[in-house]
């Protein structure tokens, strides 16, 4: 396979957003169809990208050759990391984007809608592909620039004030990055994560590199919305239309927050006992008062929204155990147990948290609230998201044979073997609170007696498929558990952590 | 060295406003001033005194010292990136102005929990 599949990724979304406005206003419906075959290409590809070949792949911006080994060009790298989360977001991506026919059609600015979902998959996609710093900015906010009009996307009071928050909060963690990636570039002169990675090797510890992690962590788990910098999550997610709300809690935080995280952490910098432990503890206290946050919520998407919160603190977690591990000399095949719980969950999340995003926009779609008390006896009217959306809560609160009952059984395996018995406790406390919050959600909205209202309806085809195919994919995700299944996709990723040298090697070729 | 304190000082001052204005538009105008400490600290990176602008031309001396040309493009890359955040926020702030009648952040508390 030939390295320059690597570069459709970023370009294919990229040229359909500037079609989609100078075509869409001369032909009305192209947008619709338009996007939805676009993502659908997309994730194609992505699918190609992984069952073709498991090697490390670079592609150089222009064709620049490195100069006496030291690179001069843009890389973009393709890697086992990166094909995991390519998946992850050209899957949302095209549910999301083919719900969108039917959800959007309520909305004025069609047009724009489509376009701002293409740049926003442009950018994640970009940053999940970068091997280079400052590159790896400029994708994130083409990113989260999009999400910012997406979020004020229905300009009404609440939408404008979660919208203005996540930029000023969003805006503050950019200018963190920007001001460590300029500190990094100072001490290496260069941009290039694999160079930066050869250069730190072997360096001690000091109180320069300490600050600029620091930095980098604050700037990061402020995109990733981990706790104490989650302020802005709830509102902003709570307010975007149904089909981006999917997107960013199921692959935004991931893309631009975690997975930055991860692959500066793990392939970038030297692995850090110490900040791997700050790590850690940010994400076992995201997973615990996450949940306990959301218990409390009566508007759906809040409280799904708090819920991704909680949810990415099991990644995190996950990944903090297996870099303690790393970096501890301990045993790797229980660091691998971990990071693996931590990239399943991920995924997981990605598919669950999606569907429910998606199940709480066809419920306000059918009964115009999002308010619990308000809603009650659907069940007799929706049976497509009741069934969905059943099958989504038992997976986010770990039931099996659900996919989330394996990612969480996975970590706390690793946490027992690893010595992390409190983390372990946490985990199985924070699953129960889940499990309550989602037969609250369950109760309220679809067997408690209902108000006096008109007939409601099941939602339009469009929105219905992209419900069921998650669905489906929450049970068949715990297919990757079993040995056959998990060297072809889950292996890789991991490995690519594991062996956290070995990144900075072969895409310099040394 | 007293060029980077300053620039990190100015970028406190940005913080600082961020974190205390109560007013949509001055918190914008403090998160430009960050914008523009850290424009001037990788201006600074790149800088050798006494060194030339790093343009290829008959008049540069082969082997004097130039000016590191890299910080100078990034710093154009993100004053683009930062002109589309600013004009954003900025956009934002009127549409709320507009719903809410005040620029005043205690007064636009519809979201809580």
């Amino acid at each position: 396979m030939d390295s320059s599949i690597i570069i459709l990724f970023v370009i294919i979304p990229l040229f359909a957003a500037f079609l989609i406005p100078v075509i869409g206003r001369l032909v009305p419906g192209f947008q619709r169809i338009f996007t939805s075959s676009i993502m659908f290409v997309l994730l194609i590809i992505s699918i190609i990208a992984v069952g073709e070949s498991q090697d490390t792949m670079t592609y150089m911006a222009g064709g620049w050759e490195p100069v006496n080994g030291v690179p001069v060009a843009i890389y973009l790298v393709l890697d086992g990391l990166s094909r995991f989360l390519l998946i992850i977001i050209n899957l949302l991506g095209f549910l999301s984007a083919f719900y969108a026919i039917s959800y959007i059609k309520r909305y004025t600015g069609e047009n724009f809608f489509y376009t701002l979902m293409c740049l926003m998959v442009a950018g994640m996609n970009g940053v999940v592909l970068s091997g280079d710093l400052f590159n790896l900015y400029v994708f994130l906010e083409i990113s989260v620039i999009s999400s910012y009009a997406l979020v004020a996307f229905g300009v009404e009071k609440t939408e404008l004030e979660a919208s203005y928050k996540y930029q000023v909060l969003g805006g503050l963690a950019s200018l963190l990055i920007l001001f460590g990636i300029a500190m990094i570039y100072w001490r290496t002169g260069t941009l290039n994560i694999a160079d930066i990675a050869i250069i730190l090797t072997g360096e001690e510890r000091n109180a320069f590199l300490v600050f600029v992690q620091l930095i980098m962590v604050t700037g990061f788990g402020i995109k990733a919305a981990l706790i104490p910098f989650h302020a802005w999550l709830p509102d902003a997610h709570s307010s975007a239309p149904s089909p981006i709300s999917a997107m960013l809690s199921g692959v935004l935080i991931k893309a631009v927050g975690v997975y930055v995280i991860i692959r500066l952490f793990f392939n970038m910098f030297q692995l850090d006992g110490g900040l791997a432990s700050v790590i850690t503890v940010i994400g076992a206290i995201s997973m615990v008062i996450g949940v306990l946050l959301a218990i409390g919520q009566w508007d759906l998407k809040r409280l799904l929204a708090y819920h991704s919160i909680s949810q990415m603190g099991y990644v995190v977690i996950g990944i903090g155990m297996g870099m303690i591990l790393l970096a501890r000399d301990g045993d790797k095949s229980v660091a691998a147990l971990a990071i693996g719980g931590g990239l399943f969950h991920m995924i997981n999340h990605a598919v669950f948290k999606g569907l429910l995003f998606l199940n709480a926009g066809s419920i306000e779609y059918a009964t115009g609230t999002r308010d619990m008390t308000k809603m009650g006896g659907l069940a007799r009217y929706m049976p497509v998201t009741l069934a969905s959306s059943f099958s989504a809560s038992m997976a986010i609160s770990g039931m099996p044979p659900f996919n989330g009952f394996f990612s969480k059984l996975v970590i706390i395996v690793a946490a027992i073997q690893g010595g992390f018995y409190l983390l372990a406790l946490l985990a199985v406390i924070a699953g129960i609170i889940t499990l309550a919050s989602f037969m609250k959600f369950q109760r309220y909205a679809f067997y408690d007696k209902s108000p006096q209202r008109e007939v409601v309806k099941e939602v339009p085809f469009s929105m219905c498929f992209s419900m069921v195919t998650l669905a489906i994919l929450c049970l068949v995700l715990s297919l990757l558990i079993f040995p056959g299944i998990r060297e072809v996709f889950l292996g890789p990723a991991v490995n690519t952590l594991v062996e956290t040298a070995d990144y900075a090697t072969k895409i310099l070729n040394l | 060295m007293t060029l980077f304190i300053l620039c990190f000082l100015l970028f406190l001052v940005g913080i600082h406003g961020v974190l205390t204005r109560r007013n949509l538009i001055k918190v914008v105008i403090s998160l430009t001033v960050m914008e523009f400490s850290i424009f001037l600290m990788l201006a600074l990176i790149g800088y050798i005194s006494g060194a030339e602008a790093p343009i290829l031309g008959s008049e540069m001396v082969s082997g004097a010292p130039v000016v590191d040309p890299l910080p100078q493009a990034m710093v154009l890359t993100a004053i683009v990136i930062a002109l589309a955040t600013n004009a954003m926020l900025l956009t934002i702030a009127i549409r709320l102005y507009k719903k809410y009648g005040t620029f005043d952040i205690r007064r636009i508390n519809e979201l809580k929990g």
